[in-house]
């Protein structure tokens, strides 16, 4: 189910093995990429680092990173090449199990298979907090599904909400276009973009950071639930931190909890906000350090550097009025979550996750792909899938075998 | 790992961790205080019985804590006032917090002090100027901590304490509350 590039990575192993099978999409290969995506975003992993199955960026930038087009074209690519057995315009309204496998009700018809991938995707529907419904009307609020561009937005100030990728980036990107914009940060990752001349996923490939496997982190519930880093991939390969932001004059206030009598209240806890994050960078930096001094790579890369600390703002409002007038849009960057409704077998807990075991579902010949620490810290990221796929697609072989 | 005994019975949190995590409704507690004016601005609070695990409980015995206003406001300081009771409430949430976090860390503690400062401008509630509120404009808490462990694990300490702390998110973060006549 789904031809994104986890769908896809499933049906080669698969192809590979000789195992019959069919990849249904509702809408096209992709489909994420082309319509759930704002215009100017890009990967924030680089070009080197993507890569499927036998299937690998070649182009003349391996430092870059990809426009949705480019992402777009990748993975067209990718299923030309493993000629996948992809149905486009298929929409699975129903999985339901019978005696030997799952029944598959499609916008075209029923399908009778013994066993299901689920690939349909972790960022189905943007996460938005019940907030949202105590804001005054006077204020337009998207979610990233809805947001397109700055130009796209009324004039006026901007109230985004979340700093992971997501949000530093559209943050970013309001700001440059003119407007006044308000960060609300909650917990968060700081990353910066390089680190002793290397890209910072550089560091996680090569130290092993991303290989972790998902039965060795120590609390894979919040492993899992790890918010997005502070990433964003441009040509400069520049920072995009806090700092970055607030000098660009964004303004920066804590965690939104409340709307009391029309206006945002925020968490004054913005400062231990910035002291989790930074202290947690500066423990994955020394990790790297270690390393590149363990496995003697210190000579090939600069020497080691600090960041400095989080700045705190002079002073942060604790309170916004949102019917003033200075806040005209809000943006929810506050996550995904996947969507399950056309599941109607019980494998999906009360907080609507898939209960799995490295993508082995709890119901025989289910399995799942493309979700948070599936198998490893890098199971959502493209080049995070191959090995996902791989262990998966064994998995699900052996089990057809044995009920043969 | 090194044995740390700081007297906190992680164990024992982690299990109560586990069995609330399908249990929620065991999850919920109701704190409570009763307050009865003395005098003036004087009054003592009662804490002695709460709610939680789905039932009643009473504390060993009744805590009861007077407050009141110091001389310099007019009053005859038979307590401390009622908002230096939020520091008293953040400053041993807080220390609660090092010690299971070290604790839970595999951290020796050897000793914990904290200061807690808030800032206050009267103005407000003595209804001067009224762009000034009534709380705390801002909060400071220094901790002194000896501990075996680096400055930098240290730090982690107390900002995971600060994570976890109740007070200190009923400080940071907005509360409904209603105050009605019975
Ligand atoms: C904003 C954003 C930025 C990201 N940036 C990066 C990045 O820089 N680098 C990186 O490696 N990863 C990135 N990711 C993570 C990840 O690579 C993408 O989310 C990727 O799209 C996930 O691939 P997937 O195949 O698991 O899911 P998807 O690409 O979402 O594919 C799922 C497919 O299933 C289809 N589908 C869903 N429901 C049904 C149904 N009921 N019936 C039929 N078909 C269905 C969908 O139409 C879709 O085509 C980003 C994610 C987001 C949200």
């Amino acid at each position: 189910m789904g031809a994104g590039h986890a769908g896809l990575a499933a049906s080669h192993f698969l192809t590979e093995r000789s195992i019959d099978h069919v990849v249904l999409e509702r809408g096209e290969v992709a489909n994420s990429w082309r319509y759930e995506r704002w215009e100017s975003l890009r990967l924030l992993t680089p070009n080197w680092q993507s890569r499927l199955p036998g299937h690998r960026y070649e182009g003349p930038d391996p430092d870059g990173y990809m426009t949705v087009g480019e992402v777009i074209e990748f993975i067209g690519r990718f299923a030309t090449v493993s000629r996948a057995p992809i149905r486009t315009g298929t929409n699975v309204t129903s999985v339901t199990a019978v005696d030997d496998g799952y029944q598959v009700t499609t916008g075209r018809g029923e399908i009778r298979c013994r066993a299901v991938v689920i690939a349909s995707g972790a960022c189905n529907q943007p996460a938005v907090p019940q907030i949202r419904h105590a804001v005054p009307e006077s204020v337009e609020q998207l979610t990233p599904f809805d947001y397109h561009s700055p130009a796209k937005l009324p004039d006026g100030g901007v109230l985004v909400v979340g700093a992971s990728a997501t949000g530093v980036q559209l943050a970013a990107e309001l700001r440059r276009s003119g407007r006044p914009v308000v960060l609300s940060v909650g917990e968060h990752v700081r990353l910066p973009r390089t680190y002793r001349g290397r890209d910072v996923l550089w560091w996680m490939d090569a130290s092993g950071v991303w290989d972790q496997r998902y039965d060795q982190v120590d609390d894979l519930t919040r492993a899992r639930r790890l918010p997005s880093p502070q990433l964003v991939g441009t040509p400069e390969r520049s920072t995009l931190d806090l700092n970055a932001l607030a000098a660009t004059g964004v303004e920066l206030v804590g965690r939104w909890a409340a709307v009391r009598d029309g206006h945002a209240l925020f968490s004054g806890g913005l400062r231990n906000v910035f002291s989790l994050a930074d202290l947690k960078l500066k423990r994955l930096l020394d990790t790297f350090d270690e390393w590149a001094r363990t496995h003697g790579h210190d000579a090939e890369v600069d020497p080691p550097e600090r960041l400095a600390p989080t700045r705190m703002p002079e002073s942060t409002r604790l309170q916004v009025d949102l019917r003033s007038g200075e806040i005209r849009t809000i943006v929810w960057a506050t996550g995904f979550r996947p969507d399950y409704g056309w599941l109607d077998v019980p494998v999906v807990d009360a907080k609507g996750q898939l209960r799995h075991d490295g993508g082995v579902v709890d119901s025989p010949g289910l399995y799942a792909l493309g979700l948070p620490v599936l198998r490893r810290r890098k199971s959502t990221f493209i080049h995070g899938i191959e090995d996902d796929a791989r262990e998966v697609i064994a998995h699900l072989t052996r089990y057809l075998r044995v009920r043969h | 790992m090194t044995m740390v005994d700081n007297g906190v019975n992680v164990q024992a949190l982690l299990d109560a961790r586990q069995a609330l995590k399908g249990a929620p409704e065991a999850a919920q507690f109701t704190w409570r205080a009763s307050a009865k004016w003395q005098n003036g601005v004087h009054s003592t609070t009662t804490v002695s019985n709460f709610f939680g695990l789905g039932q009643e409980h009473a504390h060993k015995s009744d805590a009861v804590f007077d407050a009141d206003h110091p001389e310099v406001f007019a009053a005859e300081d038979n307590g401390i006032t009622p908002i230096e009771y939020l520091l008293v409430g953040l400053a041993s949430c807080l220390t609660a917090g090092v010690a299971s976090v070290a604790q839970n860390r595999g951290i020796q503690l050897r000793s914990v002090e904290s200061t807690v400062e808030g800032q206050h401008d009267i103005r407000g509630i003595l209804g001067v100027d009224s762009d000034v509120r009534n709380g705390f404009n801002d909060i400071k808490v220094t901790f002194k901590i000896d501990a075996d462990a680096s400055e930098q694990d240290i730090e982690a300490l107390v900002a995971q304490s600060q994570k976890r702390s109740a007070v200190f998110d009923a400080l940071t973060n907005p509360t409904n509350v209603t105050v009605e006549v019975a």
